[in-house]
């Protein structure tokens, strides 16, 4: 009878208010897919940076005016630095015939060079592919070296927008949070004054204080896991218009995201929705109610 | 039954202290009013003994419990042997007499069958037998402050505390409910009732112990309002 009298009053307290209602469970789902999406491009980015990094390559481009000892005793080096853990030898002409793949849809570029124009170059795998920074300085000056080029340079850029949208997001989320948070404590409260009788009378008689708050927490925890449900439908169709759909010809660059992911996602949002919903709805009727 | 030793309670930013060094103790089974004029302390007293206020010095022990060092977490059980009766009845008005009595024993724990059988019950013992499904609004105020009388004893406290339950009543329906109340005191449950009505205290003659600024100024065992 305690479960199915907590159970009515919470449907009861949801509808009595039911614009306030409908703005908080909004709000929230707006902030929970903020979050969601934020996660999902964090989970993301960690999984393309071990991907691209996975195969990242330092090339050291050598003067053209090399001298075959020069040549060798750099190799020799690169060989036996702690930092490098592959070095492959390019020679002109293996440096042409990759450059004649890379290019191979431009013929006018194809013929205006010619195989020997092309340097050549040691390329290196690292240990760890972010000390980039050490190899350049080392071997940027070394004799018969023309330039350091990494390709992580590039890729840091490219993270770089991930991880900004990744924050503008979190910030969005955060922001809405806030917006969702009073909008939970106003109705909380309206809730709390609507049945500030009966409030009243419980605390006279001795009603035990779960018992008093649990229809207003679990009001503001309804909507939370409400606002979840809204949040996961957001995603879904973000992944199923955008991402699939209107991006899928960037489909190469990025990692893909899987239906999983996507729903791995809504217990983390109705969690946290549920959880800081209760929370603040508590902190309120503690302010409020004085329970 | 109900002890207060040398309470002290001062309020914030009161300039005179509201209790000062009461002692009281009261017996099980006893009536006792709480006569004095407003602002003299006496409804301090009833917020000690439910636990809403706490003094700054002295001890109040109620059934044996130290109130003064109560967790605030055990309010709500402690509260559950004591019975409250005001002066503005406190009833839910889009509920009946019935669902009033029977709200106040499910919030606790009570089940619905439990309900059934104690609800008709008491409300014939205060005299509403029959008139269990009018809603306040429906009712007299003398029989609202019944059904009020009725939920605060359903639950069979040791205890009743009672707010100057005839202010709002005429003489007549006032005379009614104190009978009500020496019934139930007759049952053995201690009442303890403030109160300004110098009728009732001169017809009841029980213990009888004024109040002035915050002290007690006499304490007589059938006294009259004076």
């Amino acid at each position: 009878m305690r479960m199915k009298y907590v159970l009515s009053e919470v449907l009861v307290g949801l509808w009595r208010n039911v614009t306030m209602t409908i703005a908080m469970i909004i709000t929230l789902g707006v902030s929970l897919t903020m979050l969601g999406a934020s996660g999902l491009i964090y989970t993301k980015v960690a999984d393309m940076k071990e991907l691209y990094f996975e195969n990242i390559q330092v090339s050291v481009f050598l003067k053209t005016d090399i001298s075959e000892d020069e040549r060798v005793a750099l190799g020799a080096r690169l060989e036996s630095d702690p930092l490098v853990s592959q070095v492959t030898y390019v020679n002109k002409d293996e440096a042409f015939q990759r450059f004649q793949e890379m290019f191979r849809d431009s013929p006018d570029l194809l013929s205006a060079v010619k195989a020997d124009q092309l340097p050549e170059s040691y390329r290196l795998n690292l240990v760890n592919p972010e000390e980039y920074k050490t190899i350049s300085e080392q071997y940027a000056s070394a004799e018969g070296v023309d330039q350091v080029v990494d390709q992580s340079q590039v890729l840091d850029k490219i993270f770089n927008l991930f991880t900004a949208g990744q924050n503008v997001a979190l910030a969005a989320a955060v922001a809405m949070a806030v917006a969702a948070l009073l909008l939970v404590a106003n109705t909380i409260q309206v809730a709390a004054y609507s049945k500030r009788r009966e409030v009243a009378v419980m605390k006279l008689v001795g009603a035990s204080n779960w018992f008093i708050q649990a229809p207003f927490v679990l009001e503001a925890v309804v909507a939370g896991l409400i606002g979840s449900v809204l949040g996961l439908g957001a995603l879904v169709a973000l992944k199923k218009f955008l991402f699939d759909d209107a991006l899928s010809a960037l489909q190469g660059l990025f990692a893909p995201v899987s239906w999983g992911e996507v729903l791995l996602t809504f217990p983390i949002m109705a969690g946290v929705g549920g959880l800081i919903s209760a929370v603040t709805a508590w902190v309120t009727l503690r302010f409020y109610l004085r329970v | 039954m109900i002890q207060l030793e040398q309470v002290t309670k001062t309020y914030p930013k009161a300039s005179r202290p509201s209790l000062d060094n009461v002692s009281v103790s009261i017996d099980k089974g006893e009536f006792v009013f709480f006569i004095g004029p407003s602002g003299s302390g006496k409804s301090t007293i009833i917020k000690m003994l439910l636990h809403e206020v706490t003094p700054n010095k002295g001890r109040v022990v109620v059934n044996g419990k130290d109130v003064t060092s109560m967790r605030s977490w055990k309010r709500p059980h402690f509260r559950r042997s004591i019975g409250c009766v005001f002066q503005d009845f406190r009833l839910l008005p889009n509920r009946t007499a019935y669902e009033n009595v029977a709200f106040a024993l499910e919030v606790i724990g009570k089940t619905k069958a439990v309900a059934r059988r104690v609800v008709p019950e008491v409300l014939e013992l205060v005299g509403l037998g029959g008139k269990e499904h009018r809603y306040p609004h429906e009712l007299s105020g003398g029989e609202q402050q019944r059904v009020a009388v009725a939920r605060a004893f359903v639950n069979r406290p040791l205890i009743l505390l009672a707010d100057e339950p005839t202010g709002n009543l005429d003489p007549d329906t006032s005379i009614e409910i104190m009978r009500l109340l020496d019934r139930i005191n007759r049952t053995g449950t201690t009442v303890v009732m403030v109160t300004h009505d110098s009728n009732i205290v001169n017809q009841m003659r029980r213990r009888v112990i004024e109040i002035e600024s915050g002290r007690i100024v006499r304490d007589q065992a059938r006294g009259v309002y004076g």
